[in-house]
């Protein structure tokens, strides 16, 4: 019986978020238009850290292979072809092959082919003459020894060690072919790919403009004539906007649960969706210095988090409480219930936890009359504020009196890479639900975005253990212990994962939202309106 | 009058450069530049690239010499390069400035139109119904903040028409191109219109008591010619006072505005500039708006010769 849950369950995964088999015929033509949250630092998205990138230029390239778009799932089952008609693994699991696809041209008329794929990896390796103004997503490739070429369309990636996770991260909305004749300079502003639509114009501020790619090498598609982004960072005038009418579709993942309500009660016709977006919100503890470098501090700290209340305020009891990992159903590597809630602070008693909190308070020297105060930074938006206001509420109980300090945006990430703070609370995004990407970037020592300055030569062993291991089964038990571990040692206690909602129109068809990433799902190319 | 219009030149000039010199102190004791913001929020900084990036930006330099290569290249006309766009300054600030003076005017226009003749009417009916209505109305104009205002009417927009005015750089009929900019002025001009409403009137009582008013109406003057042509006359130089302040305060409201109904001006892209930390952006938006500012009340000042024969500039 238990098997036949876990099967369905499956089913349902694999299952789109929103039916297109039922949605008939695709019919061609028409602008899809939609809000933008804010307005894009620049259109180069292997610049950028942030989805307001790929979901507006996603569409211009492909990669190399993708995360099937219909499929809310991202895994390695639901990667497929793209710029590469095929891949292999060599025997050693320290080679992978593209087969690239022939007859593709770039949008200026110029042929694809395997220099190309090989300018784009040298670049983002930084082993290339031409430069990016930024390169955050460098660490992606730190396995990767070389990237070679057999005539125009066959490309490898010789590796030094296995890693599995590498075609992942290849699949990523973050990982598109870019041209090897235009600079980095110029994909920032009027970038060109080989992708289902063509860039038009990015004016800041004001708007982003597609049109559909009529030569493009996957026959019949787009369904689209283009998408036309209103830039509009202002959430009130985006909501009425999309209720109004004057947009098919609201930005994606970006419309928060109370916002959904009030969607619904004025388009009661619009197709909405709430999904996990696979970002933690979580507290950052700098451990390099008083009163957190002492452990009992730092784990009674986790122990007084009462999860569900959080989510309970902010989401309306919609967010999932898990590890480092995303929470399944929608994460593919989430720990076993019975194994998350073995770990203090996560067991279902809360007053049995804040009452263990209070004694290792009380051995470290505080108590009732012996108050700890902290400052608690934030970053001055209200995803980071409201959960960090609700934080110094719970921290009374286990006598820590919290003082919220709010930064300005472009001071927070500075702030915390300085580790120029004590308590925090930070969101962390993933863009592939992969452990490589999560653990080596937040808990790895030395890691520019390692904010708590955690460092476990042990668990590093794990990490490069796990990432090597071929056997998914195998590889996911480590990726377990990791985690359990993580949370123990309180590197980056997580509060929860959140959900947000994505609205469109009825007629607007073949949108999926994905259920483990909200990076990977905007090629648009299956996408068509039924009008 | 030359020599005094030299002086306030002169005096302008001295108000700009000491302008320019202030905002480009303050835009760099703010902490973190453009490259700070990029690399920080992307993580994985390579010192390397970010001195890079520092040095083709300029931004290595002392800070005397980027302000001497400022000012240097604005004597020029060179406003210099967007950091985040990479596109000539002036290419992003031309095209916004139409689109933020075409919604100031119709903003202050607003404020005069509405303001000037409700103070007149309060004044005159003073103590009536329609005195208390119109100050009960103003008081409410100055207490409602734009933003409020903006997104009240977007959503009465929504809820009985079914669409919004939120800004289309293509509007299909007049009525949507009225609607775009006239709105948002609207509800940017409230607040102002109040004030001037409430200056008008208090100006108007005033002038409604001196003797020279009985005077002309013991002549037999009209009500109407008394009101307009001898104490509206008299009663208007500080509604222009007001008004030439509320013209160099409106670009506070018109952040707000434009944000609300989404339009592409100057004062958004200010703020959006200043978040990035754009300098070369927000140095030229500043010191633009500050040469409005600056030329707003010396017309000010010009118009209250021409129109109070007892005022002249000595020389």
């Amino acid at each position: 019986m238990r098997s036949v849950h876990a099967l369905a369950a499956a089913a349902l995964l694999l299952l789109p978020a929103y039916d297109v088999a039922s949605a008939g015929e695709p019919k061609q033509g028409g602008i899809l238009r939609m809000y933008h949250r804010d307005s894009p630092g620049s259109a180069s998205i292997h610049e950028g850290a942030t989805y307001s990138i790929n979901v507006p230029f996603m569409p211009i390239f492909n990669n190399l292979v993708m995360f099937k778009q219909d499929v809310a799932q991202n895994s390695v089952d639901s990667i497929v072809p793209d710029l590469a008609e095929s891949w292999a693994w060599s025997s050693d699991n320290k080679k992978l092959t593209f087969k690239l696809r022939q007859g593709v041209k770039w949008h200026d008329g110029k042929p694809f082919t395997s220099a190309d794929v090989k300018c784009t990896f040298d670049m983002l390796m930084g082993k290339s003459q031409q430069k990016f103004r930024q390169n955050p997503r460098k660490s992606w490739y730190d396995q990767v020894n070389e990237v070679t070429v057999n005539g125009d369309y066959e490309a490898s990636f010789e590796l030094k060690r296995p890693q599995p996770a590498l075609l992942s991260l290849l699949a990523s909305g973050y990982t598109p072919v870019y041209p090897c004749h235009v600079s980095p300079a110029d994909m920032r502003t009027k970038p060109t790919g080989t992708g289902p639509f063509k860039f038009v114009e990015f004016k800041a501020n004001e708007s982003i403009k597609l049109t559909k790619n009529s030569d493009y090498w996957k026959k019949g598609l787009p369904h689209l004539d283009g998408i036309e982004f209103t830039i509009i960072p202002n959430r009130s005038t985006a909501i009425l906007g999309f209720v109004s009418g004057k947009f098919d579709m609201t930005f994606p993942t970006e419309v928060s649960i109370p916002l959904l309500k009030e969607v619904k009660a004025q388009a009661p016709n619009a197709v909405c969706v709430v999904e996990p977006i696979n970002v933690s919100t979580n507290i950052i503890v700098n451990s390099s210095s008083p009163p957190f470098d002492n452990l009992d501090i730092r784990r009674a700290l986790a122990l007084a988090l009462d999860r569900k209340a959080f989510i309970q305020i902010m989401f309306e009891g919609q967010a999932d409480i898990g590890g480092t990992m995303l929470p399944a159903p929608g994460g593919l590597w989430a720990m076993p219930k019975e194994m998350l809630e073995s770990i203090p602070g996560y067991g279902p008693d809360i007053n049995a936890n804040r009452e263990e909190a209070r004694k290792l308070m009380q051995k470290a020297g505080y108590g009732p009359d012996k108050r700890l105060a902290v400052k608690v930074a934030t970053r001055n938006i209200p995803i980071y504020r409201d959960p960090a206001v609700i934080l110094i509420d719970q921290m009374k109980n286990i006598y820590i009196d919290g003082e919220l300090d709010v930064v300005d945006t472009a001071q927070w990430f500075p702030k915390v890479a300085r580790k120029d703070y004590s308590l925090g609370l930070n969101l962390t995004g993933n863009a592939v639900d992969d452990p490589d990407q999560s653990f080596y970037e937040n808990y790895s020592c030395g890691s520019e975005r390692n904010y708590t300055n955690y460092c476990n030569k042990e668990i590093e062993k794990l990490f490069d253990q796990q990432s090597a291991e071929t056997d998914k089964e195998k590889r996911k038990k480590l990726v377990w212990e990791i985690d359990k571990k993580l949370q123990e040692d309180v590197a980056r206690p997580i509060i929860f994962h959140g959900r947000t909602g994505t609205c469109w129109n009825p007629y607007v068809k073949g949108i999926t939202v994905m259920v483990n990433s909200s990076y990977n799902g905007y090629r648009y190319e299956d996408v068509w309106m039924d009008k | 009058m030359f020599a005094y219009i030299v002086r306030r030149l002169a005096l302008m000039l001295v108000t700009l450069i000491g302008i320019s010199i202030i905002i480009f102190v303050l835009l760099r004791v703010v902490p973190g530049n453009i490259v700070d913001i990029l690399f920080d929020a992307a993580g994985f900084v390579d010192p390397t690239d970010k001195a890079n990036l520092e040095k083709e930006l300029g931004l290595n330099l002392p800070i005397y010499q980027q302000y001497l290569n400022w000012i240097g290249g604005l004597l020029h006309g060179d406003l210099g390069y967007s950091y985040v766009s990479e596109k000539p300054a002036l290419q992003e600030i031309l095209p916004r400035i139409p689109i933020t003076a075409r919604l100031a005017a119709l903003a202050l226009l607003f404020s005069a139109s509405i303001g000037i003749p409700l103070g007149v009417l309060s004044a005159v009916h003073q103590g009536s119904k329609l005195d208390y209505t119109l100050r009960v109305v103003s008081l409410s104009g100055l207490s409602l903040p734009s933003f409020w205002l903006g997104l009240l009417i977007l959503m009465a927009s929504v809820s009985l028409f079914g669409t919004m005015p939120i800004y289309n750089p293509n509007p299909k009929t007049w009525t949507e191109a009225f609607a775009i900019y006239a709105v948002p002025a609207m509800a940017v001009g409230f607040r102002s219109a109040a004030l001037t409403m409430r200056i008008t009137r208090s100006s108007m009582l005033e002038i409604l008591r001196q003797d020279y008013i009985r005077t002309a109406r013991a002549k037999g003057a009209s009500e109407t010619s008394v009101n307009y042509r001898h104490a509206l006359k008299n009663a208007i130089l500080p509604v222009i006072t007001v008004i030439g302040i509320e013209a160099a305060f409106l670009i506070g409201g018109l952040i707000v505005t434009e944000t609300v109904f989404n339009i592409p001006g100057v004062a958004r892209f200010l703020v959006e500039a200043l978040r990035w930390r754009d300098y070369p952006i927000v140095q030229n938006l500043v010191m633009l708006i500050a040469v409005v500012v600056v030329v707003a009340n010396f017309t000010v000042d010009m118009l209250y010769a021409a129109i109070d024969p007892r005022i002249r500039y000595g020389d």
